[in-house]
C-alpha cells in the first residue's frame, strides 16, 4: 500500500509547532539556568573538605542521577500535590528538570574546578579576599572557561528532555506533534518535521555554545 | 629606636606527626629588610604561609603590630579568628609566590584592581589610578590591559608584586620569587625589590640568590630543620658563618 507524502497538513500547523518549540526552549532555559545555579553550588560543596557539606551534595547527584526523568516528571505532576505541594504543570515540569539539570551540571562544574591552580585562590586570600569573594571573582569564572567545552552535551541532553513534559501535557513540541499527528494522521510528515526542529535546534545550541566559548576564551 | 613589626614566638608547625617547624622566635623591625635561606625542607615556605595564615600553626604566636594573627590564646586554650578576622589581618601583609599566581582572566590592572575594589572597598576609578600607578613603578605602564598570558614570566611577577603593594601591606613577604624565571628574567624582578627596599618596605624574603640576599637585605635568617640555626648581618655571615651547618650550606650554594 502506497503512503503519499502530503506536507500540507503540518505546514497548516507550523505556527503550533513554532510555539511548542518555544516553550520547549524555554523550558529548558529557565531549568538550565536554576540547574546551574544548584549544580554551581553542589560543585563547590562536592570539593569542600567539610563532611557535612559533601555527604549531602553527593547523596542529592546519586539519587537524582539514578532516577529516570519520567518518573520525577510523574511524581512532581501526580504525587506532590497528594503532600501539599500544587504547581501548575509548566511549573512543576521546570521544578523537576532544574533539580534534574543541577545534579548533571553539578559533576561537569566540578571537574572543572578540579583544574584550577590552588595558587590562586591562595593569591586570593593573601590579598585579604573571602572564600566567597574568591568563589564568585576568580574561581567561578574560571571554572565556566574550562567546562565551556565539554557544556553542550549536557546542555543538548536537557534541551532533548524538554519532550517530557508531553507526558504530563505540558504544550511543547513533542507535545504539538502528537496532537497534530492526531488530528490530522500524517505520522510521517509529522514526525520528520519535528525532529528536523529538534536537530535543527541541537545544533543552534551547540553553535551558540562556541561561540561564547570563543567569545570568552583567555587572550595570549 | 625601630618599632617591631612582627613578632613570631615559638612557632610551631606539624604536618600529621612531621614537626616542620620547631620553634620559631624572631622579630622584625619596621624598614628591615629580611633574607631567609636554607636548604630544601628546612622550613623556609613554611614559615611564610603560617605568618600570612595560608597555613595553620600548632604553636607559639605571631604577632603584626602587637595584634595576634590566626588566633585568639587565652593561657591554654587557643581558638582559630573568624574567617572575616583573618581575611582582614591577611590583607596587612602581601605575599608573592614563586608561581606568579596571577588570575589569568583579568588584566594587569584588573588583578592588582581587585583587592582595592574588593577588601578596600575604593570606588573602580580610584582603584584603577592606584593600579597604574603601581604597575608603572615595577615598569609596565604600557602593559596595563594585557592579560597574564600576553606577559613574560619576569612580567608576570611584576604584576604580582604591584598587586600586593597596591594593598599597602605593613610587610611583604617573597617565597623564592625568582626560582621559577628563565635568567635572563630573574635580574628585573629583583630590580623591583630593591626599590622597595629603598622605599623602606618592610620585607622578608625567602632566596635561593645569594648574592641578591648579600646586597640587599640588612639581616640574614638561615634555617635549617625547622629552626632559626644562624642569624645577623649579611656582611658578617657570608663571609665568616659561625656554625657548621651555615659553612656547609654556603659552599653548596652559588654564592662566591
Ligand atoms: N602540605 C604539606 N604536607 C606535608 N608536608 C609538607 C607540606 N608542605 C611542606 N611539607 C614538608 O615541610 C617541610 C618544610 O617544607 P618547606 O616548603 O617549608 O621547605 P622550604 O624550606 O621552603 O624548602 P624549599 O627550599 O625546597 O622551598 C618539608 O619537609 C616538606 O616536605
Ligand atoms: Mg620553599
Amino acid at each position: 500500500m502506497g503512503y503519499t507524502l502530503n506536507f500540507g497538513a503540518v505546514w497548516r500547523n507550523f505556527d503550533f509547532l513554532l510555539h511548542g518549540l518555544m516553550l520547549s526552549l524555554g523550558l529548558a532555559v529557565t531549568s538550565i539556568l536554576i540547574g546551574a545555579a544548584i549544580g554551581l553550588v553542589l560543585a563547590f560543596a562536592l570539593i569542600s573538605k567539610n563532611r557535612f557539606a559533601v555527604v549531602p551534595a553527593r547523596l542529592y547527584v546519586t539519587v537524582l542521577r539514578n532516577l529516570p526523568i519520567l518518573v520525577l516528571v510523574l511524581f512532581a505532576y501526580f504525587a506532590l500535590p497528594q503532600m501539599g505541594f500544587r504547581l501548575d504543570k509548566i511549573k512543576s515540569f521546570v521544578l523537576v528538570l532544574s533539580v534534574y539539570s543541577g545534579a548533571y551540571l553539578a559533576e561537569v562544574f566540578r571537574a572543572g574546578l578540579l583544574s584550577i591552580p590552588k595558587g590562586l585562590t591562595e593569591a586570593g586570600l593573601a590579598i585579604g579576599l573571602t572564600s566567597m569573594q574568591i568563589r564568585t571573582s576568580i574561581i567561578a569564572p574560571l571554572m565556566v572557561r574550562n567546562v565551556l567545552p565539554s557544556l553542550s552535551s549536557t546542555v543538548i541532553s536537557l534541551f532533548k528532555d524538554t519532550s517530557l513534559a508531553a507526558a504530563i501535557a505540558v504544550p511543547e513540541l513533542t507535545f504539538a506533534a502528537r496532537k497534530i499527528n492526531v488530528e490530522s494522521f500524517r505520522v510521517i510528515e509529522t514526525w520528520m518535521i519535528t525532529s528536523a526542529l529538534y536537530v535543527a535546534t541541537c545544533f543552534l545550541i551547540a553553535a551558540l555554545l562556541r561561540f561564547v566559548e570563543r567569545r570568552l576564551a583567555l587572550p595570549r | 629606636m625601630a618599632k617591631t613589626i612582627l613578632d613570631i614566638r615559638g612557632l610551631r608547625k606539624t604536618y600529621g606527626q612531621h614537626e616542620v617547624l620547631k620553634g620559631v622566635d624572631c622579630a622584625v623591625q619596621e624598614g628591615e629588610v629580611i633574607a631567609i635561606i636554607g636548604s630544601s625542607g628546612s622550613g623556609k615556605t613554611t614559615m611564610l604561609r603560617c605568618i600570612n595564615m595560608l597555613e595553620e600553626f600548632q604553636g607559639g604566636t605571631i604577632s603584626l603590630d602587637g595584634e595576634e594573627i590566626g588566633y585568639h590564646v587565652e593561657g591554654t586554650a587557643r581558638r582559630r579568628k573568624s574567617e572575616k578576622e583573618i581575611a582582614r589581618q591577611r590583607a596587612l601583609t602581601g605575599m608573592a609566590f614563586q608561581q606568579f599566581n596571577l588570575f589569568p582572566h583579568m588584566t594587569a590592572a584588573e588583578n592588582v584592581m581587585l583587592g582595592l575594589i574588593k577588601v578596600k572597598k575604593m570606588a573602580k576609578f580610584e582603584a584603577r589610578a592606584i593600579a597604574e600607578t603601581w604597575l608603572d613603578r615595577v615598569g609596565l605602564a604600557s602593559r596595563v590591559d594585557h592579560y597574564p598570558g600576553q606577559l613574560s614570566g619576569g612580567q608576570q611577577q611584576r604584576v604580582a608584586i604591584a598587586r600586593a603593594i597596591a594593598m599597602a601591606p605593613r610587610l611583604m613577604l617573597f617565597d623564592e620569587v625568582t626560582s621559577a624565571l628563565d635568567p635572563e628574567l630573574v635580574g628585573e624582578v629583583l630590580q623591583v625589590i630593591k626599590g622597595l627596599a629603598a622605599d623602606g618596605m618592610t620585607m622578608l624574603l625567602v632566596t635561593h640568590e645569594m648574592r641578591f640576599a648579600y646586597e640587599v637585605s640588612s639581616r640574614v635568617i638561615f634555617m635549617n630543620q625547622g629552626v632559626i640555626c644562624e642569624e645577623g648581618n649579611p656582611k658578617e655571615m657570608f663571609v665568616r658563618p659561625k656554625t657548621e651547618r651555615l659553612a656547609e650550606f654556603l659552599k653548596t650554594s652559588s654564592f662566591n
